[in-house]
């Protein structure tokens, strides 16, 4: 599914990320955690495409196609979807209509046909129960005025909406009270499949409760440090970054 | 001014003395002598104003040396000539339909009997007609609300009044929609000025909704004055789409006096013309008037718009609440002015004016000018004006769910015009814009789509 090697990305002239490797296969949960500031959402972004990240070596393979040549929407379109950590509010533009018409243009590139008015409505419907999300938040504009715990389900109201086949979720456990974690994880488990993949950006082991990941990555100053099973997110939380933010400095296999 | 400058300025304004006189002469004998007089005034005032120039402060970012130096003839063609199909893309249900081609009323393309037949004192009719069947509705207020001390183009305009729309309301009558429609075009190749002057009696009570839609095609001149009073508790929405041709020079104003406890209501929407003034002058002649002037203009291009706003609260007790707002694209220039004046005596008034800009490419250029005089001391007056470019996070994110980079942006574009959309009211107008939208904004389908 994904292929990063030897990745390097710069916002504003300064490295954030000094040398990324990660294999995702179809079907797999990667945990990513990492202390504030170590390059997370940078390595997210640059997924996803944004602009501002400039990657200065390595390459991304996504399906075996060259990811960082895609525009965003591309990416989008090929199937990779980001929840962003800070989801943006979009006054004036409507949470269902856009929706509708970031659908279509998903569904069109993948040769289906645009869904109808009423199709798009039954489907929505029964989306928004999986993350319990409230129905009036549908016709309002995008994350406008929506709660913090509200805009983090949104995004996974638009995942399932969209069924991308790579999902990055850049803290999206942050904000949501104990009962919102709770349905979040059971949302996101019932998207997991054997061909749709997560990247799970976390600070918190209580999120991986919930979602269990195949793999857990630390992330400090810009790489992985320590890779492991789910365990290594347990002895993290005891531990804490600076047992492994020491190893920085001597990156894994150096 | 040098004396080249003064040679320049008269030469500029020989042609329109020359032709005062030709029009002048050429009136009905039946016509009120009070017009006459008018008439007189507005070019004696004209001929000592002259055009303005940008060292004068209300005309210093716009600059009007292209109608000067322009050549311009008054239509001579017959405006019921004009085929009824080329009103076809403009035209919408509504009680009555008053065509003017060139700034001259066309019997055969207009339709105004009204349905269901207008209440019985209600007056919609071309200002020549009033003039010559009911002067006495007209006389207290034609020429009377518009001021052309200091406003050369309203003396112009006033100096060839002759056509135009009429309408009176009488006490507690509700009008029906009213459609105006202003046709223009350049004649046999040459250019054409029109002066449509239009006057709006609200009665006590009463309620007027009325469009006035200018389109047109080829090189012209449109110079017209629409004065507009709302009586005592009249409710009043006045709209303006403005749709000339990109050749075209729209020189407007709009002159409202409100009267107590008055709703006048004026959505200005800005789209065509390659230089356009629209002045708009509210005075809140009575206390508790609630006045509400929206706007929305669209530039691109080398188009050149500039809103001047005048709000004068001269009576305790009134709130005056100005939006406008503008989209601006390629070399386009925008000019906002936007003056507050509250009255010695207005207190308790509630003024609020914001103006909003937003720039979608690096070579456009708006600027936004409020104004605040107040002389008294227990008001509310706010104002705010912002020009910005779109949220490129919000441009990311959009398309970060699969919306194409082109639409993404348009979308925000319409987003940010849409509070304006919505607050018309009448819906072949809103319709007709969100079409226009549709059309100029890049993959406006998917904007269609997702709206
Ligand atoms: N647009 C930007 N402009 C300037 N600096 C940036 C930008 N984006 C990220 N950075 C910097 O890059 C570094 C990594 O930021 P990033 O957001 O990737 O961290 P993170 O691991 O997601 O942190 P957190 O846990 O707080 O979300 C930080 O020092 C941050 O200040
Ligand atoms: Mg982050």
């Amino acid at each position: 599914m994904l292929e990063i090697k030897n990745l390097h990305a710069a916002v504003e002239g300064t490295e954030i990320l000094k040398g990324i490797d990660l294999t995702v296969r179809d079907g797999e949960v990667h945990a990513v955690m990492g202390p504030n500031g170590s390059g997370k959402s940078t390595l997210a972004r640059v997924l996803a495409g944004q602009e501002a990240y400039v990657v200065t070596q390595g390459q991304v393979l996504f399906n075996g196609q060259d990811l960082l040549e895609m525009d965003p929407e591309e990416r989008a379109r090929e199937g990779v979807f980001m929840a962003f950590q800070y989801p943006v509010e979009i006054p004036g533009v409507s949470n269902t209509y856009f929706l509708k018409a970031a659908l279509n243009a998903v569904r069109k590139h993948r040769g289906l046909l645009e869904m109808d008015a009423l199709e798009f409505l039954t489907m929505v419907r029964q989306k928004m129960k999986l993350v319990q999300m409230e129905e009036t938040l549908l016709n309002r504009p995008v994350n406008e005025g929506f709660s913090g715990g509200e805009k983090k389900r949104n995004e996974i109201f638009h995942m399932a909406v969209l069924e991308p086949s790579l999902c990055i979720l850049d803290e999206t456990d942050s904000g949501l009270d104990i009962d919102a974690l709770r349905i979040v994880a059971d949302g996101v488990n019932a998207l997991r499949s054997k061909d749709r993949s997560f990247l799970v950006i976390t600070h918190y082991q209580r999120l991986l409760n919930y979602i269990v990941p195949d793999y857990v990555h630390v992330l400090v100053d810009g790489r992985f440090v320590r890779s492991g099973g789910k365990e290594l997110a347990l002895e993290l939380e005891e531990k804490g970054y600076s047992w492994l933010e020491n190893l920085a400095a001597a990156p894994v296999g150096a | 001014m040098s004396v080249t400058e003064i040679q320049n300025a008269s030469a500029a304004l020989a042609p329109y003395i020359a032709d005062f006189e030709r029009f002048q002469g050429g009136r009905p004998a039946s016509e009120p002598a009070f017009v006459q007089a008018l008439r007189r005034a507005g070019m004696d005032r004209f001929s000592a104003l002259g055009f303005p120039n940008t060292r004068q402060e209300e005309w210093r970012l716009t600059n009007v040396a292209p109608i000067v130096q322009g050549s311009f003839h008054r239509a001579m063609s017959d405006p019921n000539a004009v085929a009824p199909e080329q009103i076809a893309a403009y035209d919408f249900p509504a009680a009555a339909r008053l065509v003017f081609v060139d700034g001259r009323y066309s019997a055969r393309l207009s339709s105004i009997a009204g349905t269901p037949a207008f209440p019985a004192g209600m007056v919609v009719t071309s200002l020549a007609a009033a003039l010559a069947a009911t002067p006495g509705l007209v006389e207290p207020w034609l020429g009377q609300l518009a001021g052309f001390e200091q406003q050369p183009f309203v003396a112009l305009n006033t100096a060839f009044l002759g056509d135009g729309a009429f309408i009176h309301v009488p006490r507690g009558v509700a009008s029906g929609l009213i459609h105006l429609l202003f046709l223009s075009s350049s004649e046999d190749g040459r250019a054409t000025v029109s002066y449509p002057r239009n006057l709006f009696v609200a009665g006590e009570n009463s309620q007027l909704t009325v469009v006035e839609t200018y389109a047109g095609t080829g090189a012209y001149f449109n110079c017209p004055v629409t004065e507009l009073v709302a009586g005592p508790n009249a409710v009043v929405d006045h709209y303006k789409v403005q749709r000339e041709s990109r050749e075209a020079f729209h020189i407007a104003t709009f002159q409202v006096q409100g009267e107590r406890n008055s709703v006048p209501r004026s959505h200005s929407i800005s789209l065509g013309g390659g230089l356009v003034r629209n002045d708009v002058n509210a005075v809140l002649a009575g206390e508790g008037i609630d006045c509400i002037l929206n706007g929305l203009y669209l530039v691109d291009g080398r188009q050149h718009v500039d809103n001047h706003m005048r709000v004068e609260h001269a009576k305790p007790h009134c709130a005056s609440h100005e939006l406008y707002k503008g989209v601006l694209d390629g070399k386009a220039r925008a000019v906002f002015n936007g003056l507050i004046h509250v009255h010695k005596g207005a207190q308790k008034t509630d003024a609020k004016q914001s103006n909003r800009n937003l720039l979608l490419s690096r070579d456009a250029i708006a600027n936004s000018n409020p104004q605040l005089e107040i002389y008294a001391d227990d008001v509310k007056c706010t104002h705010g004006s912002t020009v910005g470019q779109l949220d490129e996070d919000a441009v990311f994110y959009l398309r970060s769910r699969g919306i194409g980079q082109e639409a993404a942006r348009s979308l925000l574009t319409w987003a940010f015009a849409s509070d304006i959309v919505e607050r018309i009211q009448v819906e072949p107008v809103r319709k007709d814009l969100e079409e226009f939208l549709f059309a100029r904004l890049p993959k406006g389908e998917v904007v269609r789509q997702a709206v």
